[in-house]
């Protein structure tokens, strides 16, 4: 089986330079564009690249970056695997608040809320009510037959109120040290990151040494040719809407951690969005089939330093999501295949581009015909 | 040139009335990249006559009709229209000048009402609005001018799907159409459904329109139609009175009657017939499904190759994807080696041992963004499950076995099908079946679209595979080449299994098909 990762190797000539290959790749953009950023932050303050390390601790901007974009990173690879399916997962944002409304609720109505006892239970009876929220949306997906978006649509309304019912409308705090470590502890790094990570290795682990990745792309690719193949669509689609929601908890419970609260209106909010728009930065098409995992991370992680750059460069809260977009736009420019082969021509012939001309098998005509007929030619 | 020389049209076998055509069509070439898809093609159409494009698949039927109404420009040729010579923009400018077309979808809104429908987009209007009153009493002219009795008021989307066809016509001919085009219309309608339906076509030809109407059901060709014009790859083969032209002639001129040099194809399946017999490995008792084929019997024995014969849309293709319970029979059985399966999904059919290719390659077979090594272990990696991929070794033995067993080029494993020729990409699917050791193959079409090379290569590889004690059930719109691989031919007619022939002949096959016959009949000649 070919590794989702690896640039898929559409019309490359064999034995291709690795200028072409790098030029090919779809890595490319994701990563550049990162790298823009990153040297962008570098001039605006020199001190962006500076790491240093503090009673055991690491600490700077670029640890900084890694650890405010665990959750969406997190968030971003259960949508690589929905996406790769043709779908797409709106109820994210949602699932993020109800799992930091239960474990936050749990531990604050538990007979000792600061012991680790009450912080595990409660993240683990969070995590496995978003396994539910799973199923429910992977039933509405692959057994009722009801559109990606519609579905999760559902959940996405339903789910923040869920969350304000089981917070009875309250921003509950905690102050439970077990669950705080989730969100804001350290084993070098802080821990959000090793969290990811470890999701992250575990994805691609799954995806190249069983044959998830196959099965997966194949739906997405053709669900009807998948079923004739004898694969159990159902089953994979399912699957992979449960694992989007155990991402979502999951990163619910890091966010959630990190300020030691539950706030069931803006826990997690838009960031469904942000986690489309990594996954389709890293490459990954939105027509579903080939996912890359590698360049949805780079993806999270571009729109992660983005929101560090705002605050860096200190750019005034009112342009702030404009900014964002200019950015967004130019990845995506970068990443058309029209506007590359226009570039392309631009770099050939130094000149104008001209319009690409219409491959229609019709012979040339002299003239446009007039709007009903037109007489031929005797 | 104008319609003012007729007698530049070649002279077919049907003289012609002493009226102008209101449709000629001459000369008409049509290239898309490589391929030809109308060479030197002419259709007239006169008005007050039902005239039927009849060919099998590729023959150049929709391309003709898309040339007529605008959507493609032919490469070569010229089109007169009510004496004038034309090049449509488009359909629209087709359907302002009067031809207008029905296709096999219907192409309304069905939450507008039926009034709504048929004026859309000349909707009467009184002080800048909508004339819902004055809408429709025009509604109501037009229907009644076909005699559709329907309240126009009605919501479209109420009514049968039938119903909604007969509004299509109904707002196909209000715009005072000259010619109209009926794409496939009774492929979705039952017997009643299309009585109505020419009714109201007779209706419309004693009214002096055209019609063109293309259909796969002979027998309804031949209720409706006063002439018609025989298309084959691309060609002409000639125009002709329905009445002269007798079922046998039609199906000739339509099949054509290929000489083949595959002696060693015919070999093979003889040698393979010797060692037919025995138990039947699939046997189906009484499967069938409503609207797509009639209850039908089937049994197939190890080394046996039983072909299907019959026209488009005959019930061919929904034979074999109730078999391999691609769609769910409502009715019947299905036996592999002698154990009832499970037909909800193809996957107890494929674990018993069944394997199916599909006829559209493109949209049920390949996955075009995945490498051939992908393509090909696919069905074997379904049958295990995600948990256990196929080992490494066993995939680089299986891809390196077919790739040369079945000489699938380029030959890189890590191509990308979509990239291949079809028939490269055919010998994949073949491979990834032969990959999961069927004892049940099922072909649909599998040398349709592609090659002569590739074709005559998979032929072999079928009656070699039948040879060693493949059960194999094969399709194919050549009858030649049916009949060429196969033991015993199943024929079908209508949706309905006709025949079953022991030593199939082409000829045979035809009279059979010819014979005008409604009721279903279930024999076995020899």
């Amino acid at each position: 089986m070919t590794s989702p990762d690896l640039p898929a190797p559409v019309e490359r000539p064999a034995g291709a330079s690795l200028g072409a290959r790098v030029r090919g790749s779809r890595l490319v953009w994701p990563a550049l564009a990162l790298l823009l950023l990153l040297v962008g932050n570098t001039i605006a303050s020199p001190s962006f690249l500076g790491v240093r390390l503090q009673d055991g601790h690491l600490y700077g901007s670029l640890v900084d970056i890694l650890k405010n974009g665990a959750p969406i990173a997190l968030i971003a690879l259960g949508m690589t695997l929905v996406i790769a399916t043709r779908g797409i997962d709106l109820s994210v944002g949602a699932v993020v608040a109800i799992a930091a409304a239960v474990t936050c609720t749990w531990i604050a109505g538990s007979p000792d809320p600061t012991s680790a006892s009450a912080a595990l239970t409660g993240m683990a009876v969070a995590i496995a009510l978003c396994l539910v929220l799973g199923l429910w949306n992977g039933l509405l997906v692959s057994v009722l037959g009801i559109q990606p978006i519609i579905a999760t649509l559902v959940l996405m309304t339903a789910g923040r109120g869920i969350a304000m019912l089981i917070t009875d409308g309250q921003i509950i705090t905690v102050n439970n040290e077990s669950f705080s470590f989730v969100g804001s502890g350290f084993l070098l790094f802080p821990v959000a990151i090793l969290l990811a990570l470890v999701v992250f290795v575990v994805v691609a682990l799954l995806s190249r040494r069983t044959a998830l990745g196959l099965l997966v792309e194949s739906v997405g690719i053709n669900p009807e040719a998948s079923r004739l193949a004898g694969l159990r669509s159902r089953t994979i689609i399912w699957t992979v809407y449960v694992f989007s929601a155990f991402c979502a908890g999951l990163a619910g419970l890091m966010i959630s951690a990190n300020v030691n609260a539950a706030d069931a209106n803006n826990a997690g909010l838009f960031i469904e969005m942000d986690a489309i728009l990594a996954v389709v930065i890293g490459g990954t098409s939105l027509a579903g089939g080939r996912y890359s995992l590698v360049g949805t991370l780079l993806g999270a992680l571009t729109i992660q330093t983005l929101t560090t750059t705002v605050y860096t460069v200190g750019i005034a809260p009112e342009v702030t999501l404009v900014f964002k977009a200019v950015v967004v736009i130019a990845v995506f420019l970068l990443q058309s295949a029209r506007v590359r082969a226009a570039f392309a021509r631009l770099g050939r012939r130094g000149g104008p581009t001209r319009p690409v001309p219409r491959t229609a098998p019709a012979r040339p005509v002299a003239a446009r015909p007039r709007p009903a007929e037109r007489v031929s030619p005797s | 040139m104008t319609s003012a020389n007729p007698s530049s049209t070649p002279a077919g076998p049907a003289a012609e009335p002493a009226v102008e055509p209101v449709v000629e069509m001459h000369g008409i070439h049509m290239d898309f990249p490589g391929v030809k898809a109308l060479d030197d093609v002419s259709l007239r159409l006169f008005p007050g006559e039902v005239h039927a494009v009849m060919g099998e698949n590729g023959a150049g039927k929709s391309t003709l009709i898309k040339v007529l109404t605008g959507v493609y420009r032919a490469t070569a040729g010229t089109t007169t229209f009510d004496g004038r010579a034309v090049r449509f923009a488009g359909p629209g400018a087709a359907q302002d000048a009067g031809i207008s077309t029905v296709y096999q979808e219907v192409n309304l809104a069905p939450n507008l009402s039926v009034a709504e429908n048929i004026l859309l987009g000349r909707e009467p209007r009184r002080l800048g609005t909508i004339d819902g009153r004055a809408m429709r009493a025009a509604a109501r002219v037009h229907l009644d001018r076909i005699g559709l009795r329907l309240d126009p008021a009605s919501t479209l989307g109420e009514h049968p799907i039938a119903v909604q066809q007969l509004v299509a016509i109904a707002r196909a001919v209000a715009v005072d159409a000259k010619v109209l085009i009926l794409d496939e219309p009774t492929s979705s309608l039952d017997a009643e459904e299309v009585a109505e339906l020419f009714r109201i076509m007779r209706v419309l030809r004693d009214d002096g329109v055209a019609i063109l109407f293309v259909s796969h059901f002979l027998e309804q060709v031949y209720e409706i139609s006063d002439r018609m014009t025989v298309l084959r790859n691309g060609r002409l083969v000639g125009e002709h009175r329905t009445a002269e032209l007798s079922r046998l002639d039609l199906l000739s001129a339509m099949l054509g009657r290929e000489l083949t040099t595959l002696e060693e194809v015919g070999r093979l399946a003889e040698q393979a017939a010797e060692q037919a017999g025995g138990t039947p490995v699939l046997e189906a008792r009484g499967l069938g499904r409503r609207g797509a084929l009639a209850p039908f019997d089937l049994k197939v024995a190890a080394g046996e190759v039983v072909g299907l014969a019959g026209l488009l849309g005959s019930g061919r293709t929904e034979l074999v994807r109730l078999l391999f319970g691609a769609d769910r029979p409502d009715s019947g059985t299905l036996l592999v080696n002698g154990r009832p399966v499970s037909l909800r999904s193809p996957r107890a059919p494929i674990a018993a041992g069944v394997a199916f290719c599909s006829e559209d390659r493109k949209g049920e077979g390949i996955l075009a963004d995945l490498s051939i090594r992908d393509n090909l272990v696919l069905a074997v990696q379904a049958r295990r499950g995600w948990a256990r991929p196929v080992p490494r070794r066993t995939k680089d033995e299986l891809v390196e076995r077919y790739m040369r067993m079945l000489d699938i080029r380029p030959n890189d494993p890590d191509a990308l099908v979509g990239n291949l020729s079809g028939g490269n990409q055919q010998k994949v699917m073949l491979a990834r079946w032969l990959a999961t050791d069927p004892s049940v193959l099922i072909l649909d079409e599998p040398t349709r679209g592609i090659d002569v090379g590739a074709k005559a290569q998979i032929q072999k590889v079928v009656a070699e595979l039948a040879r060693d004690g493949m059960a194999v059930v094969y399709i194919s719109a050549e009858l030649e080449e049916v009949t060429r691989l196969s033991n015993r031919v199943v024929v079908l007619k209508d949706r309905v299994k006709i025949a079953e022939l022991t030593e199939p002949s082409v000829d045979d096959i035809m009279h059979l098909i010819a014979q005008h016959d409604p009721e279903p009949r279930l024999e076995a000649a020899s």
